[in-house]
């Protein structure tokens, strides 16, 4: 890196060739390519699980690929480390973030790189040049103020700037606006146009559509860890975008035809089974994450919820579970759920298949059999103790009906596919007595045969009369399974389409936030 | 509600019998566990005895000599058998209470005051009581005395957590000072026999020697209190492992999200959990009060309660193995005085300190603990 005149104009910043890189049986990039131009924002999009995050970790030496080739500034680095990454000038800022809380601004942006005047610390360098550079970027944070005192979009500057300082001149953001507000997203755009017109070269990864159009010279799409489309962004839309990620023959390979026929299509005479009305769940930080959300499911119907993910889904399933404290009302069948807790409304009808399976929804170290009487422990009792006999028939009705393998009732979870780990959170929340389910991410990192099954069995369930309030990141599997279609952002439900009038087309605009119906 | 399932579905005479289906993966993850569970503790030992050899070779002794030395003078007479037997009491309450904490992903290091206080309250309910009352009747009594000082000097962290979030081990570690100081202000300024640290002695309640029944004993201090502790022990083995509220209390300890979705209150579970703990090592009290000397004497069984944690450990949070790891650390402990004419008794507790540290480090629960003490303020992270 002695020679400071940029390269020729031709030699792209990144240029990676057929990335492959697995975790085991998972195929993160199976063959991904991307070519970023010098001094361009360069869009990275694609749904969750496409392998956009491992691509970057990649090009940041953070995991060695198993095959393909990376070159940066037309020098072939496959394979390098981080500590080369970092010295080539690459930097990334990560979505959670690595500060040191109890520190000021300018200590952590020196941390690692100390500026000393002999063994002490010279602090006020070190405030210097994060002032310098904070003028320079536009990236204005005050140094001396500890990191734990700012807020959550001046904490992901320092971030920035500690990559800077370090003389980052390729930038990667990993989905840097999932924690802004909309007036700091523009205040980031506005550094990091200042930063490209500098002669830095930014990739943005991103599902959120509107903000691809609204930086991006360049968009890159993945899908199922390939690369399945690069284009200009002048000229597109988020309809191309949208079409690029979701892709047409996977949605033909989920079999995504809508199949549904539903009684909650003629609601009218039916009463709902589900009724809400006015949730509102406050987040952590005190603002609303879910805001008056009112919808009603009627027997035999799935209410999917599309949207992109942190706009509230979460925490409206975990509210409606009971984990979450939230203001409003909830009835189920007509009987008011908000006094209850969680098991009580998991005996009043209410199933739930969490998003989060290896956190929530199983204990890993407990054995299949136990993990499937998770919440329902208390109906498999003789006195004080748990009949093992009856946990141990039901886990092999149930290993038997869905089949999990390896079918053994004794194995700890943890020993399963994550596949296999799905089928008993599935099995187990859709043999229980129940009026509702709650099902929040049912597919989440499992194979394409597993998908397909618990699919049917959603749709059984649908069809045995049950109110299924589906989940879903993953826009096809919406489409495929609901009745009627709600699009959740920024914590309201912003529309409720029935089936028939809902695409990725039209739920696009609302999924961004670009439209709101409701 | 109904305790029956509605949706259990009678099992066909066609299907598999669950017995049949489970029997061979049982053995298969049964041997995994035992392997997981014993491996380390075994490595441990091991370990310590290379570290021992070397020591008692830098002490110009033969290490043959000394081991034969050390058995002799624990499990080779009936007196040091007593007094490995008598020791290993106290260590298997302070030792499952810690046990208990770390199944509910607890960590007690108030076992020491809850010990003390446990006793103290034996001694002052034995101190009211008239005396001549036969032991059988009033043993319940005093257990239940020693019980609830122990589980109040529990519970009080335990509440502190589930209602402030406050870490249970500044808090124990700080009661610990508190509750000792306390004690030993009420012994000394109200209770105590002038010129002495012990309360008057109590008149009722002494618990059979073992050198009773077998006279060879004679002169240790081995009493029925043994018998309490083997009974805690597969009460608790029960508890944690059959029943449903230790089906929950696991959880809490493994995967805290997890159990609150099964419909588990974390936070009556922590502080009962904490309680019960403490309660446990407060009945060990009784060892000493009912059992040996019957006063209270201001630190009667000083580190007992801590060496209760590395039984705990090194018995991997189960009460069978806390059961063998007390026996373990109480033979250590008598072996220092058999062993003295030749090597400083001091040898032992290094012995002692590097089995600790050698499970310590191997031991998932130390990791668990260690792992979530540096992801403290980012809760909701999921797991790799």
């Amino acid at each position: 890196m002695a020679d400071p005149s940029p390269p020729a104009a031709a030699t792209p910043a990144i240029r990676l060739r057929d990335i492959v890189k697995s975790f085991g049986p998972v195929q993160a990039n199976r063959g991904a390519e991307l070519e970023v131009a010098h001094g361009e924002i360069h869009a990275l999009v694609g749904e969750n699980g496409a392998g956009k995050s491992t691509l970057m970790r990649v090009l940041a030496g953070m995991y060695a690929p198993n095959s393909g080739h990376m070159a940066v500034e037309g020098r072939d680095v496959t394979g390098w480390t981080t500590a080369d990454a970092i010295a080539a000038g690459v930097g990334m800022v990560h979505q959670h973030f690595m500060l040191v809380p109890t520190l000021t601004v300018a200590e952590n942006v020196m941390l690692g790189s100390e500026i000393t005047r002999g063994p002490v610390l010279d602090r006020a360098a070190a405030e210097r040049a994060v002032r310098e550079l904070s003028e320079r970027t536009g990236l204005v944070v005050p140094p001396r103020a500890l990191v734990s005192e700012l807020s959550v979009g001046q904490a992901q500057r320092v971030e920035i700037l500690k990559t800077l300082y370090r003389g980052a001149k390729i930038l990667v953001l990993d989905e840097p606006t999932a924690v802004l507000s909309p007036p700091e997203v523009q205040e980031l755009w506005t550094v990091l146009r200042a930063l490209r017109d500098q002669g830095g070269t930014i990739v943005l990864i991103t599902h959120k559509l509107d903000e691809v159009i609204d930086v991006s010279e360049t968009i890159t799409v993945m899908r199922a860890g390939r690369t399945v489309a690069r284009m200009p962004t002048a000229g597109t839309t988020p309809q191309a975008i949208a079409r690029a990620m979701v892709g047409r023959d996977v949605a033909l390979a989920l079999d995504a035809e809508y199949t549904g026929v539903s009684a909650g299509q003629e609601l009218g005479a039916v009463s709902a089974m589900l009724e809400v009305r006015d949730l509102t769940v406050v987040g952590a930080g005190g603002q609303p994450v879910v805001r008056q959300a009112t919808f009603s499911i009627a027997p035999g119907e799935i209410l999917g919820i599309a949207g992109v993910e942190g706009n509230g889904q979460t925490e409206l399933i975990e509210a409606l579970a009971g984990l979450r404290e939230a203001t409003g009302s909830i009835s189920l069948g007509g009987r008011d759920l908000m006094p209850l807790a969680v098991r009580e409304r998991g005996d009043a009808g209410m199933s739930h298949i969490p998003e989060d399976r290896h956190d929530r929804a199983l204990v890993l170290d407990y054995s299949v059999a136990e993990n499937l009487i998770l919440g329902q422990q208390h109906r498999f009792t003789s006195g004080a103790t748990l009949d093992r006999r009856r946990v141990y028939e039901h886990a092999s009705n149930l290993i038997a009906n869905y089949d999990i393998r390896p079918a053994d009732p004794a194995l700890p979870a943890r020993a399963l596919s994550g596949g296999n780990q799905q089928k008993i959170v599935v099995a187990r929340e859709l043999a229980r007595d129940f009026k509702v389910l709650l099902a929040a991410q049912p597919t989440r990192g499992v194979d394409v045969g597993a998908i397909e099954f618990i699919h049917a069995r959603l749709r059984e369930a649908r069809d045995e009369g049950k109110a299924v309030l589906l989940v879903s990141a993953d826009l096809s599997e919406v489409l495929a399974l609901s009745d009627r279609i709600a699009v959740m952002y920024g914590g309201r439900i912003v529309a409720l389409l029935p089936r028939s009038d809902a695409s990725p087309d039209t739920l696009g605009p609302y999924m961004t936030g670009a439209e709101r119906a409701a | 509600m109904s305790e029956s399932d509605p949706t259990m579905a009678p099992v066909g005479g066609d299907t598999p019998t669950p017995a049949a289906m489970s029997a061979a993966s049982n053995r298969a993850s049964r041997r995994a566990v035992i392997e997981e569970a014993v491996l380390p503790p075994l490595v441990a030992l091991l370990l310590a005895a290379v570290v021992g050899d070397v020591l008692i070779l830098t002490f110009g002794q033969s290490p043959g000599a000394v081991y034969r030395l050390l058995l002799d003078g624990t499990w080779g007479n009936a007196y040091g058998f007593g007094q490995v037997l008598y020791k290993a009491t106290t260590l298997v309450f302070t030792g499952l209470a810690v046990g208990l904490g770390l199944r509910a992903g607890l960590f007690n290091i108030g076992a020491e005051s809850q010990l003390a206080a446990g006793g103290f309250c034996a001694a002052l309910v034995g101190l009211l009581l008239p005396a001549g009352i036969p032991a059988l009747l009033c043993l319940p009594i005093y257990i239940l005395a020693a019980g609830l000082g122990g589980g109040m000097v529990g519970a009080v962290p335990g509440v502190l957590k589930a209602r402030f979030g406050a870490h249970e081990v500044i808090v124990t570690i700080m009661l610990n000072f508190i509750v000792l100081a306390l004690l030993n202000y009420l012994t000394s300024t109200r209770l105590h026999v002038p010129d002495t640290l012990h309360t008057a002695e109590i008149g009722s309640g002494a618990l059979p020697r073992v050198s009773d029944v077998f006279s060879s004993f004679q002169g240790s201090a081995a009493n029925a209190t043994i018998l309490l502790a083997v009974l805690a022990m597969f009460a608790l083995n029960w508890f944690l492992f059959r029943t449903r509220r230790g089906f929950e209390l696991r959880a809490v300890g493994l995967q805290p999200h997890a159990a609150e979705y099964a419909g588990v209150s974390v936070g009556s579970v922590t502080w009962r959990a904490l309680a019960i703990s403490g309660a446990i090592a407060g009945i060990g009290g009784l060892n000493y009060v009912l059992g040996y000397k019957h006063y209270y004497e201001e630190g009667f069984a000083t580190g007992a309660g801590f060496l209760g944690i590395a039984v705990a450990l090194v018995g991997r949070s189960h009460p069978i193995g806390i059961g063998l790891a007390a026996l373990l650390f109480a033979t250590l402990s008598q072996g220092g005085l058999a062993v003295n004419a030749l090597v400083p008794k001091q040898m032992v507790d290094v012995l002692q300190a590097v089995v600790i540290l050698a499970v310590a480090t191997s031991v998932p629960e130390v990791r668990r603990l260690l792992r979530g003490a540096r992801r403290t303020g980012a809760p909701g992270s999921a797991g790799r």
